[in-house]
């Protein structure tokens, strides 16, 4: 373990000391991950989404949750930042956690429904311009068609035709959010190789892909 | 055409990128030298990559340095 700040030193001994010392610091964390909570709530989202009881329940939530996780994990806390940041990382995620969850309930469209007259929008290209980018358009449906896997071409469709959270797609498929990732990020690199070949995306670059 | 739209950058890898699972385990370090501007690109150029490319992760990074920058009520 670094040497620890002062600051993040008392933190450890508190929460690893004698049972008031150690309820005493935790009424004082969980009393600060609440107010990020609550902050970092109304930072992800808009009033008509949550708001009021709700979203004092979500950061409620979060705060308790997050507060499991850090006790649980505290003597694995290194200190290469100060103590409060490392616990803030926890509420943060779950407040994102919480967040995707609450896409499911009230979803614009299906996950697996594939309407690729989204996919300009999606990607803000100009109906003005769509001579231009329309072979673009059409070669990539037909490489996800081609070349995806049936996993990297679910994905692909939730994400980027019919703009779901990636967090929610983590919740909804059981998996966790790196998998999701490097799934999709897969994907984009077979499509970009793809796209190479038929010459509708330039080479430059292409070589670190 | 413009070479340089979201589709294309979507497009685009990067094999520097850690993923999530190893930005989200340094991130708070990460964080803190942001915050300071202490050349935290330098020390982990794989997470900066990754915050380019990954929504999600990028958004954690934004409410974690807003966590330590905001000043208490």
């Amino acid at each position: 373990m670094e040497l620890l700040d002062p600051d993040s030193a008392e933190w450890v001994r508190s929460l690893e000391g004698t049972e008031v010392a150690r309820e005493a610091a935790k009424v004082r964390l969980h009393a600060m991950l609440l107010r990020i909570a609550r902050s970092e709530v109304r930072r992800r989202t808009q009033p008509s989404q949550i708001s009021g009881p709700e979203l004092d329940d979500v950061a409620h939530q979060a705060a308790a949750d997050a507060m499991v996780a850090i006790i649980a994990k505290v003597r694995q806390f290194r200190g290469d930042s100060r103590f409060t940041t490392w616990a803030y990382k926890f509420v943060i995620f779950e407040v994102s956690t919480k967040i995707g969850r609450h896409f499911w309930r009230n979803p614009t469209v299906p996950m697996d429904a594939e309407d690729w007259s989204r996919l300009p929008d999606r990607f803000g290209l100009d109906p003005a311009c769509e001579l231009e980018w329309r072979a673009l358009v059409e070669e990539l449906h037909r490489a996800v068609d081609e070349v995806l896997t049936d996993r990297q071409r679910q994905i692909f469709v939730a994400i980027v035709l019919n703009a779901v959270p990636l967090d929610a797609l983590v919740l909804e498929l059981g998996s966790n959010r790196n998998a999701i990732y490097k799934t999709l990020f897969d994907a984009r690199r077979k499509l970009r190789i793809a796209l190479v070949a038929k010459g509708v995306v330039d080479t430059e670059s292409s070589e670190r892909s | 055409m413009n070479r340089d739209t979201a589709l294309h950058r979507f497009l685009e890898t990067d094999p520097k990128d850690v993923g999530c699972e190893q930005a989200l385990e340094f991130l708070h370090a990460y964080v803190e030298l942001v915050a300071s501007d202490a050349a935290a690109q330098e020390h982990y150029p794989g997470i900066a990559v990754h915050l380019k490319a990954c929504g999600p992760c990028s958004e954690d990074f934004d409410g974690l340095l807003a966590a330590i920058t905001d000043p208490a009520p």
